[in-house]
């Protein structure tokens, strides 16, 4: 990977605490973050699962999805605004609850994932959603979205702000002291909160499959709300590292490596963000595919391994017992809460049962590895019934 | 007894005809907390140069290569069980390898202490 001048890059509000907190900064994204601090990756991971883990992920793509002219009805303008959304993605968008937010993806005319992102329905402003999308690919979704939305919708990106990702078990009693009526949300809930004055959205999600908030807060105040999370002990900040053992612990994929253009949703084991309304009306992109491969014409699904020995990396072979090259590693290391190697990558269906015995080739060696569940490490959100 | 360095941060610790080859603090501060490392077969010959061993962090593997010619006479097989010795010990019980040295003379190509600190400032 190329790396570009630091001059290239882009820097968050929260640039300067990453420098005085001592983080090796890294290119990720066309912006300078944090890879690690001094306490390194390791002990970032452990703390986010034992304490709460304080993470600057402001590059990604915050941004608002508006009626041009609501009605001012609540129910009318959510439809209208989600008819806007829903062709260019598999989930149903109409069905979201005030203040509901829901995983999604935008998929190109072949059903391949242009990028997953989350879509909320703001509970206080009719015909308004939430759209938080990746770094990597916010131009164009940003540029896709605005072109569905022509003149019904304007989209507002926040993506100069800070998103600030507050996670693990002691994030809700943290956030208790800082916005009491957050914690009232349960996991995939998002809602706008006052805080002395700034208006914060927070959101009961994540990326660590651990209980915790994602808050979005304007660009002058990021550095305030960073230090006033920091102040309580529990909290530390936790860098790029972490958080991708984190995610590849919590079996979440990573775009760009997990998926791609060419990579369906029911290859990425990813049939839960199809919803049903969207499958019985076959009207997404790529539809067509999708329901064939639900049906099961599929040629490879994600599947989770315990790898024996080295960690096996992206790119790694997956070879079946006899050493037959049948697929490949997209996100692969050690999880150090299971004090092994961990990878995710693609098979072939019928190698895709739980308890297969393969191999990996890692430096030209087959080494074992074994078709286990995901989430590797037990997701802890919180969920409310509704 | 002689330590010297390389520019890919290896260290060779000269005792006699024999090199106790590992990764300096500064590499291991650099990589951080190591995982897994790939030691290579007793017996083994090696160039200068050469991939020894491969040592692994959370992040990405790295390679460890040889700083003289030589052939491996030991393996530090505490490292397979607590790899975090690189670490914690990188100068002693974080040796990764030993090599009787082939070509005395490739020492001399190497960077003593002073050298090696001006590259690591």
């Amino acid at each position: 990977m190329a790396e570009a001048s630091s001059q290239d890059l882009k820097q968050t509000p929260l640039f300067e605490r990453h420098g005085i907190a001592g983080g090796r900064i890294v290119p990720f994204g066309g912006y300078a973050l944090p890879v690690q601090y001094p306490s390194g990756i390791m002990a970032e991971h452990k703390w986010t699962r034992e304490q709460a883990g304080l993470f600057d992920v402001s590059h990604m793509g915050p941004s608002f999805l508006m009626l041009t002219s609501p009605s001012g009805d609540a129910e009318t303008d959510h439809a209208a605004i989600a008819a806007i959304i829903e062709p260019l993605v598999c989930g149903d968008i109409a069905g979201l609850k005030p203040g509901q937010m829901r995983y999604t993806l935008l998929l190109n005319a072949e059903g391949g994932t242009i990028d997953d992102l989350m879509v909320g329905r703001q509970a206080d402003r009719a015909g308004s959603l939430y759209v938080v999308v990746n770094a990597g690919t916010k131009e164009n979704d940003f540029a896709l979205i605005a072109a569905a939305a022509g003149d019904k919708a304007v989209l507002r990106r926040a993506d100069s702000g800070g998103l600030l990702a507050l996670q693990g078990p002691e994030a809700v009693d943290i956030m208790a002291t800082l916005v009491p009526q957050a914690t009232q949300l349960g996991f995939m809930q998002v809602q706008e909160f006052d805080w002395n004055g700034v208006p914060l959205i927070i959101s009961r999600s994540g990326y660590t499959g651990e209980d915790g908030f994602e808050i979005l807060v304007p660009a002058h105040m990021a550095v305030a709300l960073w230090d006033e999370l920091l102040v309580d002990p529990r909290v530390k900040p936790i860098g790029l590292g972490a958080r991708d053992s984190l995610r590849l612990e919590a079996g979440l994929p990573l775009y760009g490596h997990d998926l791609d253009e060419s990579v369906s949703p029911i290859e990425a084991d990813l049939g839960f963000a199809v919803s049903k309304r969207r499958r019985e009306a076959a009207d997404f992109p790529g539809a067509k595919r999708i329901l064939a491969e639900r049906e099961g014409q599929l040629t490879r699904k994600r599947v989770g391994l315990v790898v024996e020995g080295a960690p096996a990396r992206e790119g790694a072979e997956i070879l079946d017992a006899s050493g037959a090259p049948i697929g490949v590693v997209t996100s692969g290391g050690f999880a150090p809460s299971l004090g092994k190697a961990i990878a995710m990558g693609f098979v072939p269906p019928e190698h895709a049962v739980i308890g297969a015995k393969l191999q990996v080739s890692v430096r030209g060696r087959a080494q074992s590895a074994e078709i286990v569940p995901t989430p590797f490490v037990p997701h802890r959100y919180f969920r409310k019934s509704a | 007894m002689t330590t010297k360095f390389t520019p890919d941060h290896e260290y060779i610790r000269v005792e006699g005809t024999t090199g106790v080859v590992g990764i300096t603090n500064y590499a291991q501060e650099q990589l951080g907390d190591i995982v897994f490392v790939e030691l290579p077969s007793v017996g083994k010959a090696l160039k200068k140069g050469d991939e020894a061993a491969v040592v692994e962090s959370v992040k990405a593997a790295s390679e460890i290569y040889a700083p003289v010619s030589g052939t491996v006479t030991e393996v530090n097989d505490a490292l397979s069980g607590e790899p975090g010795l690189i670490n914690t010990d990188p100068t002693a019980g974080g040796w990764i390898y030993k090599i009787a040295i082939s070509d005395a003379g490739e020492i001399d190509t190497l960077l003593d202490d002073a050298a090696y600190a001006e590259l690591t400032v």
